[in-house]
């Protein structure tokens, strides 16, 4: 193992080597900082020329100067932006974080929607809702991501901005949106006739639900979700996680998950109190997460029993869960102050930068702000990554489900949740075990597109905008970083489906 | 199976009739024959084959191309606006909901200075399927060549092609494309597609590598090599043919992302440049005027979802057709059907079933 880790990170650095030398020649003939002086028309033309040759250092040979480049690297030194005299360090992790910001979310949550939509598509192979998944995720994987981050910020923003001012729907519109929710449950879940007309009159009542109970507490002007509905949403999730994962016949695990529950919803006021008395930040939440889910994993492991591993997974799962729901409500919280202040007029979603300047408040106002920046960029990135996840995972579970080892463990009489989450669910993430780390970490290259058209400054819009002011040095920095990484990435990569499939060998 | 077959064959009813009904399908004709009606019978892809037809044609003979002229009477030029703002002359029949059905001389509508838009959106479906089918056919030759040599000879020049592989895949497409785009903006659509398709091949080269690795080690092949065949007569006709479907599934979806790459490109300034017309760089021409005047930006994002749609959907069809794993499930009418008449039918059948050995028991 070791050394295969060794003999792929040799190879990896040398690739990197030879790829950043012909991306330096490439990006020297690309670019030509002397452009906007031969429009020049003044008298000092070539001197100005000559000088701005000695400050770029242009008369040495282009090998030379990567090589003089490189040896600064190696100090730590990325160079200056000559144009705008700024730090190529200070402007990359700048860049990063706000790129980081927006792909975090875009990824999990595509990664989580495209899978399971997958899965379920699989599983009904050749069934309504099967084709309605493949025409969706084609049309998704067919549509140029400028076309629909331009659509988003046009109608999305402007529209959805309009609907917050006035937000009521009539009641026959809510009765649609229902009714065509219930459809889709039912073409998702299927079964005989009376499961299915069951499944739509859940899925319907709860629709209308919710949506009644949205429009009623006018609930999009002042948006909490408080401890009522975060102990019923938290109830319904402890069910479904439980049965997902380990059937509700594993008491234990049932128990677990709703005793978690209980013991968020308990903290609730309490935690409100706390998030007054101190000063939050990022690093703090991170912390509390962590806390949460260890506290799920210790009411799990409290309730022993043979197989308190599944327990406590459970239990993590829904602490995090409910963390998340009482983070979001904190958050929420603000809105109306958000909403109303004067930097923001009325109209929350955003379709410029990642922050509004000047905005001050405090730390909650701050990441609501990050979130209205991030909805239209995230949902442009979902919409698109989703339909690849979709595609690939369904495939993968058809794949999968046809294996011999499925039909052997339905035939020694394993309950088909047990077939299906156990035995095929598990097996079909493998290959995408090994695309899904090298998705990640080439979108830290930034969404080049996405980053241009909402105006974020990341790594993407970095990499256009010096490209274009001729600056060299942010150029290679973010080709020496985004190359890297898609090495570090293949190396991941190979191990995890190395660790993951016995049958590969990394050391034959 | 070499007992007398017997007609169960431990395997339930409906399984054995699937199995017959698609045994009788392909009862007697070459894999190509196999895979073409696999082909024509996948709706989707046959849909999709219709409008790519019809969107090439409309592009190519409506404004005419290089010195052919085209039936469309309206220029590229300026000229006087017809409706308020420039809005198409295009309305929809009255059951519609338009105000009865007409094309009018500006059916996709005018810009402000009254360029005619039919006109600029088939020039540059005109450019975006020229520059599609550039890095498509590029990308193919260099990755079926890099792949094949890689993976039949193995050893010393696989590790120096696979190692060349990576360099390239290692920098994100969009970002060579940039590089290369800025490079080349000046130049025409052929040159930029063929910058493209010299470094797109290798997803393709990879695939190959791995169809090869796997099909040289077959019988055919030590059958042709003791017969005293060339390497060259090895590769070109004992593996290729075994690896085409492979290579055309690939490509056919790579030229679906490629279109896509290129109109990014030309969106973001560094592919076609103006005074070239490209979808992309219509939408980047005029995603200013989407409040004022939305149909400048509908049209080309329309035209090139519907390309790569189009083209998406035949990779589907011809990836169904030729990977016989992916079994169609016959209408449960032709299951009746077949099982109606199981009691002449099912014994012959099931002989078949015994010699190519889809038989439970083989």
């Amino acid at each position: 193992m070791l050394t295969f880790i060794t003999r792929r990170l040799l190879a990896g650095i040398a690739t990197l080597f030879v790829a950043i030398f012909m991306m330096y020649l490439l990006v020297d003939l690309a670019i030509d900082p002397l452009a906007d002086l031969q429009e020049y028309r003044g008298a000092d033309k070539a001197a100005k020329i000559a000088a701005r040759e000695d400050m770029l250092n242009l008369d040495t040979n282009v090998v030379v100067r990567f090589f003089q480049w490189l040896g600064h690297v190696f100090q730590g030194d990325f160079g200056v932006a000559w144009r705008s005299g700024q730090d190529v360090g200070t402007l990359v992790s700048h860049a990063i974080g706000s790129t980081l910001q927006l792909v975090t979310a875009a990824t999990v949550l595509s990664l989580i929607l495209g899978v399971s939509v997958g899965i379920v598509s699989a599983l009904r192979q050749y069934a309504t809702f099967d084709y309605l998944i493949i025409f969706l995720s084609f049309l998704l994987y067919s549509l140029p991501s400028f076309w629909v981050a331009v659509l988003l910020k046009q109608w999305g923003a402007i529209g959805f901005n309009d609907f917050l001012a006035d937000p009521n729907l009539s009641i026959p519109v809510l009765i649609v949106v229902a009714a065509l929710m219930g459809l889709l449950w039912v073409l998702a879940i299927g079964g005989s006739v009376t499961r299915r007309l069951q499944t739509f009159g859940l899925a319907f009542a709860a629709t209308l639900g919710v949506m009644l109970y949205v429009q009623l507490t006018d609930w999009w002007a002042d948006p909490q979700l408080g401890p009522v509905l975060i102990a019923i949403t938290g109830v319904g999730f402890a069910f479904a996680l439980t049965a997902v994962s380990a059937g509700l016949r594993n008491r234990r695990a049932l128990y677990t998950a709703l005793a978690t529950v209980a013991i968020g919803v308990a903290l609730y006021y309490p935690l409100q109190g706390f998030f007054d008395s101190v000063a939050p930040s990022h690093l703090m939440m991170f912390g509390l997460a962590i806390v949460a889910i260890g506290v799920g994993v210790l009411v799990g492991f409290l309730f022993r029993g043979p197989d308190w591993g599944v327990s406590a997974r459970t239990g993590g799962i829904t602490a995090f869960v409910i963390a998340a729901m009482i983070y979001i409500d904190r958050v929420m919280q603000v809105w109306p102050a958000y909403v109303n202040s004067n930097a923001i007029g009325g109209r929350p979603i955003a379709t410029f930068g990642d922050r509004t300047p000047n905005l001050g408040g405090n730390y909650w106002v701050q990441v609501l702000d990050q979130y209205t920046h991030l909805l239209l960029p995230t949902l442009t990135l979902i919409l698109v990554a989703f339909a690849g996840y979709t595609r690939y995972s369904r495939s993968s579970m058809l794949e999968v489900m046809s294996q011999d080892y499925i039909r052997t463990a339905r035939a020694k009489g394993l309950s088909e949740r047990t077939v299906i989450m156990r035995h095929g669910f598990r097996n079909s993430l493998i290959p995408l075990a090994t695309i899904v780390p090298i998705d990640v970490i080439t979108l830290i290259g930034g969404a080049v597109v996405t980053e241009r058209i909402f105006n974020r400054p990341g790594m993407g819009a970095l990499f256009l905008n010096s490209l274009q002011e001729a600056e060299i040095e942010p150029v290679m920095a973010y080709l020496l970083i985004t190359a890297a990484l898609a090495i570090i990435a293949n190396i991941v990569a190979d191990l995890i489906y190395a660790a993951l499939d016995p049958r590969i060998r990394v050391n034959a | 199976m070499s007992t007398p077959l017997n007609p169960q064959n431990g395997e339930p009813d409906s399984v054995t009739i699937e199995n017959a009904i698609e045994l009788k399908d392909v009862e007697g004709l070459s894999q190509g024959q196999i895979v073409r009606s696999r082909f024509f019978r996948h709706k989707g892809a046959m849909v999709g084959l219709a409008v790519l037809i019809f969107v090439v044609l409309l592009a190519f003979t409506s404004v005419g191309f290089g010195p052919v002229p085209g039936w469309w009477p309206q220029g590229g030029g300026s000229g006087k606006v017809i409706n308020p703002g420039g809005a198409p002359t295009m309305s929809l029949p009255t059951w519609l909901g338009g105000s009865g059905f007409a094309i009018g001389e500006h059916p996709f509508g005018q810009d402000e200075n009254g360029h005619d838009m039919f006109y600029y959106v088939m020039k540059g479906t005109q450019t975006s399927l020229g520059v599609m089918f550039t890095i498509g056919g590029i990308a193919c030759v260099l990755g079926v060549l890099i792949g094949s040599l890689s993976g039949f000879f193995r050893g010393r020049t696989d590790g120096m092609l696979m190692r060349f592989t990576d360099l390239v895949i290692t920098v994100p497409t969009i970002v060579i494309g940039a590089v290369i785009g800025k490079m080349a903006g000046s130049l025409s659509a052929a040159i930029f597609g063929a910058a493209l398709g010299l470094i797109l091949w290798p997803s393709l080269a990879r695939l190959v590598r791995g169809e090869f690795l796997s099909l040289r080690e077959r019988e055919f092949v030590d059958a042709a090599r003791v017969a005293g065949a060339s390497n060259t007569r090895i590769i070109f006709k004992h593996i290729l043919p075994n690896a085409i479907g492979v290579i055309i599934v690939a490509t056919t979806l790579l030229m679906s992302s490629a279109i896509l790459l290129e109109t990014a490109l030309s969106y973001l300034g560094f592919g076609i440049q103006s005074p070239d017309i490209s979808l992309g760089q219509l939408i980047n021409q005029y995603q200013s005027s989407f409040a004022t005047r939305p149909w400048l930006f509908w049209w080309p994002g329309l035209f090139i979802v519907v390309i790569a749609l189009c083209i998406n959907f035949i990779g589907d069809g011809l990836r169904d057709a030729f990977d016989p794993r992916q079994k169609r499930i016959p209408s449960q009418k032709k299951m009746d059907r077949a099982a109606a008449g199981s009691h002449e039918t099912t014994i012959p059948m099931q002989a078949q079933g015994g010699h190519v050995g889809l038989g439970g028991g083989s």
